[in-house]
């Protein structure tokens, strides 16, 4: 059944719906998590130290935090190497264009490859600047607030932040709504409504994202 | 009308082929574009040049013979087949750009024809059901709600022109293949093979070399029998579905 499901198509295209809808459960929560900065240092960077004793005693220190990041990094390895391999196919498929160009599909359908290729970046330089600190110079591990402020007092670490979260609501906008038809919960009855919910996530993503560079730079936060 | 004409015009499917600019004169706007083509041949066979090579068969759009992408739309820019669009969608001096379906699984053969037999392979790997030939059975010996029915019929509406795949950036048959699939899987009928059919055509219609779905829509744009984006989404389901059930096994 993997091996159907791996090989063909619409199987593939299973694995970018149930990888991606994953990312985007963890995007609604880290987005949450990401608005306790207006509330001060104090609180930001206790929900930061949170993160790390989930579950306990259950889990031991940073365990739920390990899970997480393994789903996290199945599901974006899954969702890449799914999307390479139908990328190719796809340019396989149709290898002569028409003479007579036209504009086609929309905006955010056409933005899903290039857009997902500036998410993947992003993310690599995300977990280097915030997480890891190795491209963050003064960087204070157990800092998170500070280091924030840090980041967001450059003018391109706002760049590459707020071109990132257009990229993702326009990826959100298309990305959902597609996992609907995908998953074949999507309907004629229906389609308003996901079409709604795509819209809403995507608009509450980057707007909820970028509240904070938009904070730090008005001086709301510092 | 007088119109200039750029068509592709391509030797065999090995030569390289180019867009060629016709003239045509004396074109009535009741004429279908294919006629205003048969037009331009006969011009073109009383010079002694190469007529250009097009498929057509019933002229009434419901074979699915006819082709043809026309200023970048397949079937051209009303919601019809070839056959049936007719010379008054376009004005007096208008240049019209006409080029074959664009896919790998649909090689050039000659001019603006192409081979679309990778569709009946589609057909053959699940597009059947299985009941005993001979005299046509009773009727209402097989109930069928009357929503099933009107999707049935919605999907079998579906030609197999092809102008689905050729629309397609990604040159995909989801569209096509989907309506196949969906016309026979809500029947009776086509129950036994519910999970081999869906299974099967979308096994074959990835051999055959089409592309997957990105949901860009334009597939049902331009079909010409309003064959609907979620059929796509229903055979997503059934698929599913299928191999659920046949992974239970």
């Amino acid at each position: 059944m993997a091996r159907t499901v791996w090989d063909s198509t619409v199987g593939k295209k299973t694995v970018m719906a149930v990888s991606g809808l994953i990312m985007l459960l963890y995007l609604v929560v880290h987005m949450i998590g990401n608005l306790k900065i207006f509330f001060g240092a104090g609180e930001f960077d206790h929900y930061a130290h949170w993160l790390r004793t989930v579950g306990e005693p259950f889990m031991h220190y940073e365990w739920t935090l390990w899970l997480v990041r393994v789903v996290l990094v199945a599901a974006v390895v899954a969702h890449a190497v799914s999307a390479y391999q139908l990328s190719r196919r796809d340019i396989r498929a149709r290898p002569s264009k028409y003479v007579h160009k036209k504009p086609r599909a929309s905006y955010a359908t056409r933005t899903m490859r290039w857009g997902g290729i500036i998410l993947g970046l992003f993310i690599v330089w995300h977990i280097l600047d915030l997480t890891t600190g190795t491209v963050h110079p003064g960087f204070r591990p157990g800092h998170p607030y500070q280091n924030v402020v840090d980041t967001f007092s450059t003018w391109y670490g706002n760049v590459i932040y707020i071109v990132a979260m257009l990229a993702l609501g326009l990826h959100v906008r298309h990305g959902f709504w597609s996992a609907a038809q995908t998953l074949g919960v999507g309907s004629r009855r229906r389609d308003r409504a996901l079409k709604t919910v795509a819209d809403v996530l995507a608009l509450l993503l980057t707007a909820g994202f970028i509240a904070v560079p938009v904070g730090v730079m008005t001086g709301v936060v510092s | 009308m007088k119109l200039t004409l750029r068509v592709w015009r391509q030797k065999n499917a090995d030569a390289d082929g180019t867009m060629s600019t016709y003239e045509v004169d004396g074109i009535s706007p009741d004429m279908s574009f294919l006629e205003m083509l048969d037009t331009l041949n006969e011009e073109l066979i009383l010079r002694g040049e190469d007529p250009v090579a097009f498929d057509h068969d019933c002229r009434e759009g419901i074979c699915g013979a006819c082709s043809l992408v026309i200023n970048g739309d397949a079937h051209g820019p009303e919601r019809t087949t070839t056959c049936q669009l007719h010379m008054r969608s376009f004005k007096d001096g208008d240049t019209i750009d006409v080029e074959p379906w664009r896919a790998s699984a649909f090689p050039v053969i000659k001019d603006l024809v192409v081979d679309r037999s990778a569709f009946d392979r589609i057909i053959q790997a699940g597009g059947y059901i299985t009941a005993p030939t001979g005299a046509a059975p009773e009727a209402h010996a097989t109930p069928v709600p009357k929503p099933d029915a009107d999707f049935a019929f919605e999907h079998a509406e579906c030609i197999g022109c092809g102008a689905c795949v050729a629309a397609c950036p990604n040159g995909a048959a989801m569209l096509f293949t989907s309506a196949k699939i969906n016309h026979l899987n809500v029947l009776p009928q086509g129950a036994p093979e519910r999970e081999t059919r869906v299974l099967d055509m979308v096994e074959r219609m990835d051999e055959e070399g089409f592309g997957g779905c990105t949901l860009a829509g334009e597939c049902a744009t331009a079909c010409p029998k309003g064959i609907p984006l979620m059929s796509i989404t229903q055979m997503n389901k059934e698929w599913l579905r299928a191999t659920r059930r046949v992974g239970k096994r």
